[in-house]
Formats: structure tokens, C-alpha cells, sequence
């Protein structure tokens, strides 16, 4: 769905999405870097579990979240990528620590 | 004036479509009167929209037995409400009864809601609730999350909360389905008692019924007079905040903290002498936010995702005020801040007064003649 424009490849960066690895350019948000490799759903809502992906862009919608190194529901158009980053599909709700749970 | 072809005269008109005016013209409607309801439009100052959404026994009623009573009846009549709503529109309002909570952060918190349990529970005509005075440890076997800083707590099992703005929409999507007349953006601006009814006018023309019923909330205070009623109101702010979604931590309601039926906590709510600005004092935000936190520390991680503040439909004595007005018969006034709570009081025994035209001997201890009880010396 999105094409990256040629003037727009900085240096690049590795990350990996659910364990695939992921070439992005330096300064891409999470989110453009997961549009920009063809990944449209980056996340389960926790009522429904339709999928969702990016949509805003600039940190209003709450449509990208992703867990980022084991963090969850960050809001993937608001983290710079990075090297080595591991990124996740966010599935449903934030997952409390288990302890809290009944 | 608006000429209105779908729908004939109607026999009552209420003002206001929030929690109290909806379960009102629910209930009316059900009586077989033909309702219209006049309303504000999606920006009207409305609690029914920024409520904390208990359905809360627990403590109410000091210096004041009946309502003790009013409000246990509305708790054991909710799970009807939510049935009846559920077969009319198909609407689960998410009304979960388990029993709540009041969490105390030090010894002299617990004493002190402990002391006012044992106020309510030994006043003259004293109507008697349930409940258990827990430690930490007997508190943490059912709220497994509490922090080292919860030194006891207050149980009730009659208390629990709902899903207030999918209620809400339960209540309007019932109003559609029994063909009653809602109007949005119809503020009413004049009441004026005529021949035989009354004649409501605003800037969208007029409607004139037999029966009006003013349940417009704050907008009761310029209203009442019209028809000879009194709405005696303080001001009262409580602001609201809310987490993210997140996985299930908490069983039950506590009475400033609850985990909605979809996962998002709501943090409530401060009580604050304010009838002026809605801005958020993040003071108070602060407070709210430190004081949960050390009730649930994993609360720490959440993100907050919205606060808003919102001004209660505060009466001076914080009891409803149920009332039909004497120099104007047939004009009825309704206002309490606890319209998710008292919802089923609301959609059956005082809709079912209002249709027959009297306020029976119980209901109308709730009148304001309260207010006027000589000075003594």
C-alpha cells in the first residue's frame, strides 16, 4: 500500500516484528516502518479482536499500538525505530503482570 | 411553531433526556402515555455522560433513613431494569453486582468510615445495610492487587457497578423502540402553566401537554420557579480518570477505583464545591492518580488515556428532590446525583406516580418541604 519515496532512505536500521527482521530507515517511526514493510495490522482490540493498524499517525488514535521490547500497548507512530528494537503484535488488552490476576 | 406530523400530542412532555428524564419518559411510555422528551444537544452539561457509573449502597443515608431504603430498592431492583432493557433492545448494559469496596490508605481512614457505618446504623428509624470491616490480609484473599499501604477496608455485598454509557444507550434505543418523541436540540427556555396544561417554548417554537415533568438536571435552577417548584441545588464537581485497556486485575467495584467490563480503570472521583469551570485542576488529578496507585500500585504502569471533569446534579442536602408542584398541578419536578444507582426507582415506581398524578405517601418524604424546617433559636 506504501511506497518509500527514494529521497526518503537514510541509514538503515534492523528490527524485528514478531521475530521477522524488518529494514527501516534510521528516524521512521515504528508505525511508518511497519506500513512502509507492508504490515497493516499491528494489533488486536481487546473487545472485539478485529485487527487494526496504524491510522493517524501522529499519536491521537491509539490504532498503533504494539508491544516494544516486552513494553506493551506503546504507541508505535510516537516511538523512534532502533536498531535491534523488538517489536510485537499487541494482542487485546495490556496484560497486567500476572500476579495481580484472581 | 413546529409542526411535529409523526407524532400526535403529547400527553407529558419531560425536559431533560439524560439518565433521569430517559428513564422517566421509559417508564411513562410504559404506562401507556403518550412522552415527548425535549432535550439538549450533544454539548448540554450532562452527568449521564461523565458519571462514575456505581450502583452504590454502601454508607448512603445519613441523617436520612428512607433514602437508605430508596437506594437499597434501586439496587435490588437493577437486575430487572437490565433484563427489560436487554429484551427491548438487545443491549447488555454490563450490570455486575459482586459487592464493593472502600479501600482505607491509613488506620484513621478506617475508623472514620467505620464510625460513619455505625452513625447510619444507629440513627432513630434506621434502615440497616449489610457489611464487613476487613484488615489488610482479609482484604488482599479478595483483592489480590492491593499495595502494603491498604490498611483495611469496608465491604458491602449489595453494591456494584454497570456499564453507565452503554445504559445510556439502552435507555434511548428503548425510547425509540416504544415510539416516544425525543427532540434533541430543543433547550427549553419558558414553561408557562396554561389552561388545562402547559405550554413549552424555546428558540424551535413550542409543545404544549397536559403534564410536564422537569428532570433537566442544572437546568432545573431557572425552570422550577416557572411552574411553582423549587430546585434547591450547591454546586458539585467531580473530575474522572481513565487508563488504558488492560487485562482483567480487579473482581470488584471499589468506590474510587473500577475496571470497566472492557478493561479501561476508571479513577474517581473528587467531590469539589465548584459550579463554575469545567477545567481539569490537575492537583486533584495527581491526588486521585497517587492515591489508586497505592491502593493497586500495578495501576503504576497504565497509561492514562482521558480525565474530564463534569458538575453533579447536587441537591443542598444531596437527597433527590421528587416533587409535584401545588400552584401548578400536573408539573412534576425530578433531580438526584445518583441517577445510574436510583435508575430503576426512577424508570418504575416514580414513573408510575407521575402517570397516576400523585407521589405516594413514601416517595414524597423526598419532597423539598425538608428544606424548610424553622430556624431554632
Amino acid at each position: 500500500m506504501f511506497r518509500r519515496a527514494p529521497d526518503r532512505m537514510r541509514d538503515q536500521v534492523t528490527f524485528t516484528f514478531d521475530g521477522n527482521p524488518i529494514v527501516a530507515a534510521a528516524g521512521d517511526s515504528v508505525a511508518a516502518a511497519l506500513l512502509a514493510a507492508g504490515i497493516q495490522a499491528c494489533r488486536t482490540t481487546p473487545v472485539s479482536g478485529a485487527p487494526r493498524g496504524p491510522y493517524c499517525m501522529m499519536g491521537v488514535c491509539f490504532e498503533c499500538l504494539v508491544r516494544i521490547d516486552g513494553v506493551g500497548n506503546r504507541q508505535g507512530c510516537l516511538v523512534p525505530v532502533r536498531e535491534g528494537m523488538k517489536v510485537e503484535t499487541q494482542k487485546g488488552s495490556y496484560a497486567l503482570p500476572a500476579e495481580a490476576g484472581q | 411553531m413546529t409542526v411535529n406530523r409523526r407524532y400526535p400530542d403529547p400527553d407529558i412532555v419531560i425536559v431533560g433526556g439524560g439518565l433521569m428524564g430517559a428513564c422517566l419518559a421509559w417508564g411513562l411510555s410504559q404506562q401507556g402515555l403518550r412522552v415527548c422528551v425535549l432535550d439538549e444537544g450533544d454539548i448540554a452539561l450532562r452527568a449521564s455522560r461523565a458519571n462514575f457509573a456505581l450502583v452504590w449502597v454502601q454508607g448512603k443515608g445519613v441523617g436520612f433513613p428512607a433514602y437508605t431504603a430508596w437506594t437499597k430498592g434501586a439496587a435490588g431492583a437493577w437486575p430487572g431494569l437490565a433484563a427489560d432493557l436487554k429484551s427491548e433492545t438487545g443491549i447488555d448494559v454490563g450490570l455486575d453486582q459482586p459487592g464493593g469496596f472502600t479501600l482505607c490508605l491509613s488506620d484513621r481512614e478506617l475508623q472514620a468510615s467505620v464510625d460513619a457505618l455505625e452513625r447510619l446504623h444507629n440513627q432513630p428509624h434506621a434502615v440497616a445495610h449489610p457489611y464487613e470491616v476487613l484488615d489488610h490480609s482479609q482484604t488482599k484473599l479478595r483483592l489480590p492487587a492491593i499495595g502494603p499501604e491498604v490498611s483495611g477496608a469496608i465491604y458491602c455485598p449489595l453494591d456494584g457497578h454497570v456499564n453507565s454509557l452503554r445504559f445510556f444507550r439502552a435507555l434511548h434505543a428503548a425510547l425509540k423502540v416504544r415510539g416516544v418523541d425525543y427532540r434533541p436540540g430543543h433547550a427549553v427556555a419558558a414553561v408557562e402553566p396554561k389552561e388545562g396544561g402547559f405550554l413549552l417554548k424555546g428558540p424551535w417554537g413550542e409543545v404544549r401537554a397536559p403534564k410536564v415533568v422537569l428532570a433537566a438536571g442544572l437546568g432545573n435552577a431557572h425552570l422550577a420557579s416557572m411552574v411553582g417548584l423549587e430546585a434547591p441545588m450547591k454546586p458539585s464537581r467531580g473530575q474522572i480518570i481513565v487508563t488504558e485497556k488492560a487485562s482483567p486485575f480487579l473482581r470488584y467495584p471499589v468506590v474510587t477505583v473500577r475496571q470497566t467490563d472492557e478493561g479501561g480503570v476508571m479513577i474517581g472521583d473528587s467531590e469539589e464545591a465548584n459550579g463554575a469551570s469545567l477545567a481539569i485542576d490537575h492537583g486533584i488529578s495527581s491526588v486521585m492518580a497517587d492515591r489508586a496507585v497505592r491502593m493497586f500500585p500495578i495501576l503504576a504502569d497504565l497509561n492514562v488515556v482521558r480525565t474530564w471533569s463534569a458538575f453533579r446534579v447536587m441537591t443542598l442536602d444531596s437527597y433527590p428532590v421528587y416533587e409535584q408542584s401545588q400552584t401548578c398541578p400536573g408539573a412534576f419536578i425530578a433531580m438526584a446525583h445518583s441517577g445510574v444507582t436510583l435508575a430503576p426507582q426512577h424508570a418504575y415506581i416514580l414513573a408510575r406516580a407521575i402517570a397516576a398524578g400523585a407521589i405516594p405517601q413514601d416517595v414524597s418524604v423526598f419532597g423539598t418541604r425538608r428544606f424548610h424546617v424553622p430556624a431554632r433559636a
